[in-house]
């Protein structure tokens, strides 16, 4: 069954890649989540899987009775679901300060730090 | 007696070397105190190691060797190690006392300036590098100290940096110098591999007979080249004079330029003697000094015309190195002295007339001797010496050179003729210097001409006596000096017999009085040959500095073609390199080293049916997965911005349900949360923005994306399969489902990571969604400040007030 999810963590990558190549400044936000989902399941899938039981160890116990899903990806991704929200917040409202700044939601246009025929540095000491 | 030196230990050899950068640290403040009499007092710091230095002449003209180290790295076995042997000794004397009437000369020079307590500063520091160059033992050392006096120089020459020549003088001989650096660098590794030592008093015959002799030899002599401003590395020194004129008596004298000399001195115990050697330096220096004294001609004014004359002076003891007689040694650094001395003395006189005048041309220029008499005094006594005419050590270094070649062959009577050649025009040069502004009918110059300060004076007039002086001491001088420096050259004792008993029934003596007439014939047609001179020139178009603002100003451009081919301004395409290389990251491993083949093994190939077994999922689980593809084909095909976001969303759920099916109900509440607020808050921003609906894609950009984004995708699914089908390495969450509770009293492990076993990670993850949190508040605070038109501005100030 982890061939499938390898198969769906391809399509979610092949999309977020798909939109980020896009011009248009909120298609590219939406790859950035879609991507971070695809990476966050890759994590997941490669940590094999387990159903159902969460790790978790019941009360009276020192180690878990059974087996149970494999703790250490879950960890990791909890942490890249926060961080990838905070970096998803700070972008949209980048692409929106930069809308409001420039007119313009389209890459093409956004030419203020590296503008079409830059002047050669000056020949000079 | 080269064989039986006896050694000593003196630690304080290494306060040499740092007692003058110690005193530049504190050269600004002290001159903020005490103004331009700050030079005074910092002249005892070169005065005290001139000093302290004197008192080893003897020592070392007995057959010491003092040495002095401390550990530098002893880890790789470094040391920072001094010696001081005749060598070392000629060359620190004449910085420390050089420097010392340097420091006293530029503190009246530069007297009212608003830098002067900086340039002071440099000029410490450039001297505590040159005296770390010349006691260095240790190769590393001297390859530091030697880019130390490159980066000090480039501070001195480029301090008038509001000047674009001063700029372009500083950056001509940094960048000229600094290949020569790197030269030595290489050259410095090359000789610790073959000899295995970083002490160059260790390294002994080894190198001469080692296959590697070239490249070594090709190395250092491109740092002796650059540095000592020999042909066609010459072209930086006159630039060089954009420095104040103290730097130019200092640095353009006695010392940096003199490094390269000292470079090719101290390396010929194992590096000279071949026929290599003798026919590179005696024909480049030949060359230089020609090159240089013709230069000289050709200038009128006087501080370039001193320049080109030491570039002329700098061939001359390139050549006798290169011959490598004990008399050619001898007469090296009896000449490296003399001209040390005169120069010096000449450029503070320059500078003197410079300054009393306020001009530099010589044309200009006339019966100051009336007005300068001390300034006078000193330029006869430093001109005599620059011709060789006796008193002067001056004279007996053109003796011994002339002497050197006497009763040789062809090729020795063809460099006789060159020096002979090359004295006559400095020689020539020196009669212009000392008689045009001095004697003759006064005129009228830029400023009142008057004497020079005291502090002014005390340099030239010093130097030019200690000219004199050191020549009629000329045998103790010799014993105590030139013997000794030549013997440490040659490696085993010279002995001097210079002295005053003139041969007159030599022909030395008569090479010299020819030479004295050739000097008073250049002197009498100089005009006639500056012209002749500058018709050549100008004939010839274009020089090495020509060649060097091409190639630097190609180098500008060169940059900026690149910086425009890799920064283009377009982000897409970067992306598009990003994930190029993405994909090249995931296929080479895959298909270049056997990744795929773990995956689907050859052997299997046939047996299909238990490659493709049925996925064992369950029904739901199937539908969880088929949601999530119909979200993500949502977000491709909607229509508008919004379906889209809102697909967004269904992906989102998802990805939750995926985590809530597989044991991990912590990220599906944290991803179901996430995932919302997200659509919410997108949903907020864009119903407030009008934007265009379409994503603007052309056909080929749609097949570019579009291949690129299958490839990467399919390659992480692939990867993936490959990582699933080796072994899991489960130590790590072993470990912590095992001492979850006993250790940290946690019964959600994945929180137990979290907050203990992780808790770093966490904090750094807190940071991070602060840093952004802060980010995002500031760039809403500051959205009405840049670019507020004034008009609502007064309309919102008046509704204030209403």
């Amino acid at each position: 069954m982890e061939h499938v999810l390898a198969i769906l963590v391809g399509l979610f990558v092949a999309l977020g890649i798909y939109l980020l190549l896009s011009r248009s400044v909120i298609r590219m936000l939406l790859g950035m989540v879609v991507l971070g989902n695809g990476v966050n399941l890759l994590i997941f899938t490669a940590g094999r899987l387990t159903r159902e039981i969460a790790p978790i160890v019941p009360d009276g116990l020192s180690v878990p009775a059974g087996p149970i899903a494999n703790p250490l990806p879950q960890a990791l991704i909890l942490t890249a679901i926060v961080i990838g929200f905070a970096m998803f917040s700070f972008l949209l409202v980048l692409a929106y300060r930069a809308y409001q700044t420039l007119d313009a939601d389209n890459t093409d246009t956004m030419r203020l730090a590296e503008p079409d025929n830059a002047p050669n540095p000056p020949l000079s000491y | 007696m080269a064989g039986d030196l006896t050694q000593t230990l003196d630690p304080l050899l290494i306060l040499v070397a740092l007692a003058p950068f110690i005193a530049a640290l504190f050269t600004p403040l002290l001159q903020r105190l005490i103004g331009s009499y700050a030079g005074w007092v910092l002249a005892l710091v070169p005065a005290g190691i001139f000093a302290y230095l004197s008192s080893y002449l003897h020592p070392i003209a007995t057959g010491t060797l003092v040495q002095g180290a401390i550990d530098w790295v002893p880890v790789y076995n470094l040391r920072l190690s001094f010696y001081l042997d005749g060598l070392s000794l000629t060359f620190a004397l004449t910085i420390a006392g050089i420097g010392a009437l340097v420091v006293l000369y530029a503190a009246s020079y530069l007297k009212g300036h608003p830098h002067q307590g900086r340039f002071l500063a440099f000029l410490m520091a450039f001297m505590g590098a040159m005296l770390g160059l010349v006691l260095a033992d240790n190769m590393l050392a001297l390859f530091m100290f030697w880019e130390l006096t490159s980066v000090t120089s480039f501070l001195l020459i480029g301090f008038d940096h509001s000047r674009q020549a001063a700029r372009r003088g500083a950056i001509q001989a940094l960048v000229v110098t600094n290949i020569g650096g790197m030269g030595l660098l290489a050259g410095v590794l090359l000789l610790q591999m073959i000899a295995g030592t970083w002490e160059m008093s260790a390294i002994g015959g080894v190198v001469r007979d080692s296959g590697l002799y070239g490249i070594v030899l090709a190395c250092i002599l491109l740092a002796a080249f650059t540095k000592s401003a020999q042909f066609p590395f010459h072209f930086w020194l006159p630039n060089a004079m954009e420095a104040p004129t103290p730097v130019s008596a200092f640095l353009h004298s006695a010392t940096m330029v003199q490094a390269g000399v000292y470079l090719l001195a101290r390396t010929t115990p194992f590096l000279g003697g071949t026929e290599i050697w003798t026919t590179l330096l005696v024909g480049f220096g030949g060359v230089t000094l020609i090159w240089g004294a013709l230069g000289a001609m050709r200038q009128s004014d006087l501080k370039q015309m001193l320049a080109q004359t030491t570039i002329a002076s700098l061939g001359l003891l390139v050549l006798l190195i290169g011959l490598g007689t004990e008399t050619a040694i001898l007469a090296m650094v009896a000449y490296f002295v003399a001209h040390a001395l005169y120069k010096a003395a000449m450029f503070m006189i320059v500078g003197a007339v410079d300054h009393g005048t306020g001009t530099r041309e010589i044309t200009a220029l006339g019966g100051l001797a009336n007005v300068m008499p001390l300034t006078f005094f000193a330029a006869v006594l430093a001109g005599l010496a620059m011709v060789g005419l006796p008193p002067t050590i001056g004279f007996f270094a053109k003796e011994e050179m002339y002497l050197a070649l006497a009763n040789t062959e062809w090729q020795g009577i063809l460099t006789l003729l060159v020096l002979v050649a090359g004295n006559a025009l400095l020689g020539g040069v020196a009669l212009l210097v000392v008689i045009k502004p001095f004697l003759g009918a006064m005129t009228e110059t830029p400023r009142h001409a008057h004497e020079a300060p005291p502090a002014m004076l005390a340099g030239p007039i010093l130097l030019a006596i200690a000219g004199v002086i050191g020549s009629i001491f000329i045998i103790g001088l010799a014993d105590y000096i030139l013997s000794p420096a030549a013997s440490s050259i040659r490696g085993d004792y010279v002995e001097s017999h210079l002295g005053w008993a003139i041969d007159l029934t030599s022909p030395v003596i008569w090479l010299s009085v020819a030479t004295w007439i050739l000097s008073g014939a250049v002197y009498y047609w100089a005009g006639a040959i500056r012209s002749g001179l500058r018709r050549a020139s100008s004939a010839l178009g274009w020089t090495a500095d020509t060649v060097f603002d091409a190639v630097m100003f190609g180098l500008i451009r060169f940059a900026g073609a690149v910086t425009r081919w890799l920064h283009h301004g377009r982000l897409e395409l970067y992306l598009v390199l990003v994930f190029v290389t993405l994909a090249l990251a995931l296929f080479v491993p895959l298909l270049g080293m056997g990744g795929l083949e773990r995956l689907l093994p050859t052997a299997e190939l046939g047996n299909w049916s238990a490659v493709l077994a049925w996925p064992d999922l369950r029904p739901y689980e199937w539908g969880v997965i088929a949601l999530a593809v119909i979200g993500l084909g949502a977000v491709l095909m909607a229509p508008s911005r919004l379906v889209a976001i809102l697909s967004l969303g269904v992906q989102g759920a998802a990805v939750a349900l995926i985590f809530l099916l597989f044991g991990a109900p912590d990220l599906a509440f944290t991803q179901f949360m996430v995932e919302i607020l997200s659509v919410v808050i997108l949903t907020l921003v864009m119903t407030k923005l009008k934007l265009d609906e379409r994503d603007p894609r052309h056909l080929e950009d749609l097949l570019r994306d579009g291949t690129l984004a299958v490839v990467c995708g399919a390659g992480v699914s692939l990867l993936l399969m490959v990582v699933l089908a080796g072994p899991l390495d489960t130590r790590l969450s072993d470990f912590f489902t095992a001492t979850s509770v006993p250790i940290a009293h946690g019964a959600n492990i994945v929180n137990v990571i979290l907050v203990d076993y992780r808790g770093f990670d966490t904090l750094g993850e807190i940071s991070v969604v602060m840093a952004a949190g802060i980010a995002i508040m500031a760039l809403l605070r500051s959205r009405k400040k840049p670019a507020a038109p004034p008009k609502p501005r007064t309309r919102k100030a008046k509704g204030a007030t209403a």
